[in-house]
């Protein structure tokens, strides 16, 4: 199976290249965010105000990570589940963010503003965190510092590991690889 | 009597958190590997590869495979003629999550109340559940539970008449239900009978068990053997993208019950089946 390379922050044509079930190395800038870091940017724009981060071509990684061994960029950072982000991803997707990075199912609205904002949204391996902290080659806290493991921090990734589940043609490759490994009993 | 010091037990409980997380055992590592030789996937294989591949690095490095480090649970088998000294049996294990998690760099992932979520900072309290049980060993039994998993897990009251068929399809259904949140491929922990509570410990205390032992009583086994075959139909695959491996093991505990119930309890856990035991 082939392995796509992009870079990120991209332009939409990248983007648009990228099918479901592909996997791609992700190299550039990467932000992270969970639920109390999305709660916060909600309420922000729902009071007139500005995010602390450009979401223009931007991609946001949904972790949490352990705290950072000492001489160590990261501690280990795997993704967590994104569902919990179904409710503010479809705000986000409208100011222009490209995709999301977790783990398991997105509701239809999210799947849907995918479609309408030609965005992807990539698995990453559950659980398979000491392995993608080596990809993370820089972690600075940008905003929201009182959140602790939640505050939106910038890292910067080579080749990070990543599998597209939804992309931007209405893909689904949690439905589509269950269709067709599943052995029916009759 | 025999007594068992509040210090051993602190340095137990702190060692037993560091080593789930950073060290995944042998029955988890063995059954990677057998998946692989099964998987049809290359997507599959691929999240297959990554997770031993993981498991290696986490180990070598001596860091946490998963950056869910779990909230600590315990099973506690207290023999009768043991004495604890110098302190509480829940403050000496409470004291050896905080040191735990602190010195091994784990994530503080628990919230003081369930209402109104500040984070303890320390990963306590962990939940305790002591069985009285004969001698005079003090047996402390410890899992890192991540909730991506947690989550995903069910119960429900069946009637008598939904019997066997009931049970399997409940199980099978919950399975689906977790899909790709649940980290696949992932251990089932099913417990039946009893009472509402009862039939979510057996469960829980079901996934105590190391990946690949069967339940002692042979019809029971051949329930779970069967289970593993048709969860395993069942498509979902690694990381639920597709494939043959959606379950490493599933195990069963039963417990007597009423004639009017059959209480079913599903407690699902991701492949980072994170647990040791101590014998004090
Ligand atoms: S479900 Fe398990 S493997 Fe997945 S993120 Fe949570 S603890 Fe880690």
């Amino acid at each position: 199976m082939s392995v796509k390379e992009i870079r990120v922050p991209g332009d939409e044509q990248q983007f648009l290249q990228l099918k479901s079930g592909d996997r791609v190395l992700i190299t550039g800038t990467l932000y992270t965010a969970r639920d109390a870091a999305h709660k916060r940017m909600i309420e922000t724009l729902e009071a007139g105000g500005e995010l602390p981060i450009s979401l223009d071509g931007q991609v946001i990684y949904y972790v949490g990570p352990t705290p950072a061994k000492p001489g160590r960029v990261i501690g280990s950072a795997g993704p967590t589940t994104s569902g919990r982000m179904d409710k503010y991803t479809p705000r986000l997707l409208e100011l222009g963010l490209k995709g999301m990075i977790g783990k398991g199912r997105r509701n239809q609205d999210v799947r849907d503003a995918i479609v309408k904002h030609k965005a992807v949204y990539f698995a990453a391996v559950g659980g398979a965190a000491a392995l993608i902290a080596r990809s993370i080659k820089s972690s600075e806290v940008i905003a929201y510092e009182d959140l602790g493991t939640e505050a939106i921090h910038r890292l910067q990734v080579e080749k990070f590991p990543a599998i597209v589940v939804n992309d931007a043609y209405g893909g689904d490759l949690y439905e589509q690889g269950e269709r067709q490994y599943r052995i029916d009993e009759s | 009597m025999r007594e068992v010091s509040y210090q051993q037990i602190v340095s137990a409980v702190k060692d037993m958190c560091i080593q789930a997380n950073y060290n995944l055992g042998d029955d988890t590592l063995k059954a990677f590997r057998e998946a692989l030789k099964q998987e049809e996937s290359e997507t599959g294989k691929d999240v297959l590869n990554q997770l031993i591949e993981n498991a290696q690095i986490a180990s070598s490095e001596q860091v946490p495979m998963c950056q869910d480090t779990g909230m600590a649970v315990f099973i506690v088998e207290l023999g009768q003629d043991c004495h604890i000294t110098g302190g509480s049996l829940y403050d000496a294990i409470n004291q050896g999550i905080r040191e735990g998690y602190g010195d091994g760099y784990l994530r503080q992932s628990v919230v003081k109340d369930p209402l109104d979520r500040k984070n303890t900072g320390d990963n306590t309290p962990g939940v305790v559940h002591i069985e009285l049980v004969e001698g005079d060993r003090c047996t402390i039994h410890m899992a890192a539970k991540g909730f991506g998993s947690e989550n995903m897990s069910r119960l429900q009251m069946l009637k008598p008449a939904d019997g066997l068929e009931g049970v399997k399809q409940f199980i099978l259904e919950t399975v689906k239900l977790a899909g790709p949140n649940a980290c696949p491929p992932m251990v089932v922990g099913v417990g039946i009978g009893g009472t509402f509570e009862k039939a979510a410990y057996l469960a829980k205390k079901s996934l105590f068990r190391e990946v690949g032992e069967r339940n002692p009583r042979p019809d029971l086994a051949e329930l779970e053997q069967d289970l593993i075959e048709q969860i395993n139909k069942l498509g979902i695959g690694p990381q639920g993208m597709g494939g043959r491996t959606t379950a490493l093991d599933v195990h069963i505990e039963t417990f007597a019950t009423h004639i009017a119930g059959l209480p079913v309890a599903v407690n699902i856990n991701c492949h980072a089946t994170r647990h040791k035991t101590a014998v004090l």
